[in-house]
């Protein structure tokens, strides 16, 4: 048996506090840039491009690029807080400041640790999506009440990234070597998950491939909640992020505590 | 005295190193016990195994009557665990570190607010309760780290090296308190380099080396053990000195340019030695732990 029931309780809430509080000594700078972020996009795109690629045809549907491009840059940010928080946060908590040693001497359990930096990811990023989605929203890009939705996406969304991004932080030798899953996984994901073009434009042999991405499926997600729209059965994609998610879970338990247990 | 830790025949492997190997003891309630042994002795590995951070190869080890391999929960909440490494949160306050550590054992919010409150007072950290960790000196962090591990009053504390890189005044000031804590009835294991340390705190101590237990005892029963009461040491010896050393059979450690004679206090072999061959470099001293140590350890350089 992989996980001993006995070793997860509720105390992982103490670890995810412990971030929290981190997090609000540097609360003003963590939200410039959910906060600075889709207005950026919205401008590079909605005025640069716009004179380009007015609307784009997507399920059916014609819209225009930027209320396109708009849920899908929802998406990444989750994507983005979620894994940089349990790779080079973690990291640093996990080697530099040593902090999972400290707790490891009380009544906590490493894999209270390792849930609760994971959950903590998910909450990050569901606190950006927050955000980015009040001013995308007051750009119209939003449809009320039904956008309130991405909040509890994001966290979902947040906990398959997390839990990869912890996977990696259990088996990367030196904080340098996070370029690596980032090049060849975070990289290509927020380029070919139906991000900034439809996966369609895709030629057919690398369709497949970016079915595969979970950002793909939390872009369609995003899409079906900001714009009613979907090209894909969304609960298909609920469960590929799900087991995504379950998976990753797993491995980062089994690689963080291979590498704390000494 | 009931023991409130008990190790038996505890090993940890490494891949193909036994960092410990084979060890066996016991830790009374109330006692103050050290754990001593030059760099990579296998001190730490045995600390880290007494509360639960890593799990033995091989043996037994009860804390409070309790096996910790499967009540290490129940016994991580009785212990308190002074690191070696400093594991403060250094992005948050004096105060912010202890009140969290609270947390992660579950003592509410008011009364972990009393004891940290209590806790920096008793360790001089009062006045700097809204300071950034970072922003403290290497006395300071120390202090912190000792007062984090009381957050839960623990019956049994364990130090790993709580006043390496300190500077005399800090060590002074740890001491201090540490014996406080030591007459208020609290358990306490202690590794350490310092012999000078180890003599004043600890009630009883083993001196390990390559994972073994060498010595067992208190450190006034060791000194005379091992070293003797009193120490001549000799700078410069000559050939006459270790001649007349080799016909009478005393005990001595010849490091070359220093000779170290032991001998019993006011015997005539040392009245003999001051009159004959104490000509400008020599000391009459007390044996120390620091003789045993060096004695039985060795003196060559490790790691």
């Amino acid at each position: 048996m992989i996980i001993d029931p006995q070793t997860i309780s509720w105390r992982f809430v103490k670890v995810w506090q412990r971030n929290l509080v981190t997090f609000q000594r540097i609360w003003k700078v963590n939200f410039i840039t959910p906060l600075l972020e889709p207005l950026l996009f919205i401008a590079a795109f909605g005025l640069g491009f716009a004179g380009l690629l007015s609307t784009i045809r997507y399920a059916g549907a014609e819209i225009s690029y930027t209320a396109f491009i708009a849920p899908a840059l929802v998406a990444t940010a989750v994507m983005n807080n979620a894994f940089f928080e349990t790779t080079y946060a973690s990291f640093v908590r996990m080697y530099y400041q040593k902090t999972f040693d400290g707790m490891l001497a009380t009544p906590l359990s490493i894999e209270e640790i390792i849930i609760a930096e994971i959950v903590w990811s998910a909450t990050k990023a569901a606190a950006a999506a927050t955000i980015m989605l009040a001013v995308l929203g007051a750009f119209g890009y939003v449809k009320w009440p039904l956008g309130l939705l991405m909040i509890p996406l994001a966290f979902f969304g947040g906990i398959a990234f997390g839990a990869v991004g912890l996977f990696f932080t259990g088996i990367i030798p030196t904080i340098e070597m996070f370029n690596l899953p980032i090049f060849l996984f975070v990289t290509p994901m927020f380029l070919f998950s139906g991000t900034f073009f439809p996966v369609s434009n895709l030629p057919l042999w690398a369709q497949p491939l970016a079915l595969a991405f979970p950002l793909y499926h939390l872009v369609q997600l995003s899409r079906l909640i900001c714009l009613g729209l979907h090209e894909t059965v969304p609960v298909l994609s609920v469960l590929y992020l799900a087991l995504f998610s379950v998976i990753f879970i797993l491995l980062a338990l089994v690689f963080m505590k291979k590498r704390l247990v000494k | 005295m009931a023991d409130i830790i008990e190790v038996q025949h505890l090993c940890k492997r490494f891949g193909e190193v036994t960092a410990v190997d084979g060890i066996s003891f016991t830790v009374g309630a109330g006692e103050f016990f050290g754990l001593l042994g030059p760099n990579g002795a296998g001190k730490t590995t045995t600390i880290r195994m007494l509360y639960g951070f890593s799990p033995p190869s091989r043996g037994v080890i009860r804390v409070f009557g309790m096996d910790i391999s499967r009540d290490w929960r129940r016994i991580k909440a009785r212990i308190g665990v002074c690191q070696q490494d400093n594991t403060l949160d250094p992005d948050l306050t004096v105060e912010q570190n202890l009140i969290l550590f609270a947390g992660y054992f579950s003592i509410p919010r008011r009364e972990a607010r009393a004891r940290a409150a209590e806790l920096l007072d008793f360790f001089a950290l009062a006045n700097r309760r809204s300071a950034k960790v970072m922003d403290l000196s290497g006395g300071m962090i120390r202090r912190l780290t000792l007062a984090r591990a009381l957050i839960n009053r623990p019956e049994l504390l364990i130090l790993d090296e709580p006043t390496t890189g300190l500077d005399p005044q800090s060590r002074h000031q740890v001491w201090d308190r540490l014996e406080k804590l030591k007459a208020s009835g609290l358990s306490v294991v202690l590794t350490t380099h310092y012999m000078e340390e180890a003599s004043r705190l600890c009630d009883r101590l083993i001196i390990v080396d390559h994972g073994k237990i060498l010595v067992d005892g208190s450190p006034e029963e060791l000194t005379l053990r091992h070293v003797g009461r009193s120490v001549i040491e000799i700078g410069g010896p000559d050939q006459a000195l270790r001649d007349y050393l080799k016909a009478h059979e005393i005990a001595h450690d010849d490091l070359g340019q220093r000779l170290l004679l032991y001998t019993p206090d006011g015997n005539e072999i040392s009245t003999a030695v001051r009159d004959n061959f104490c000509h400008d470099q020599c000391t009459f001293r007390s044996g120390s732990l620091e003789d045993v140590f060096l004695r039985l350890t060795g003196r060559e350089l490790r790691e």
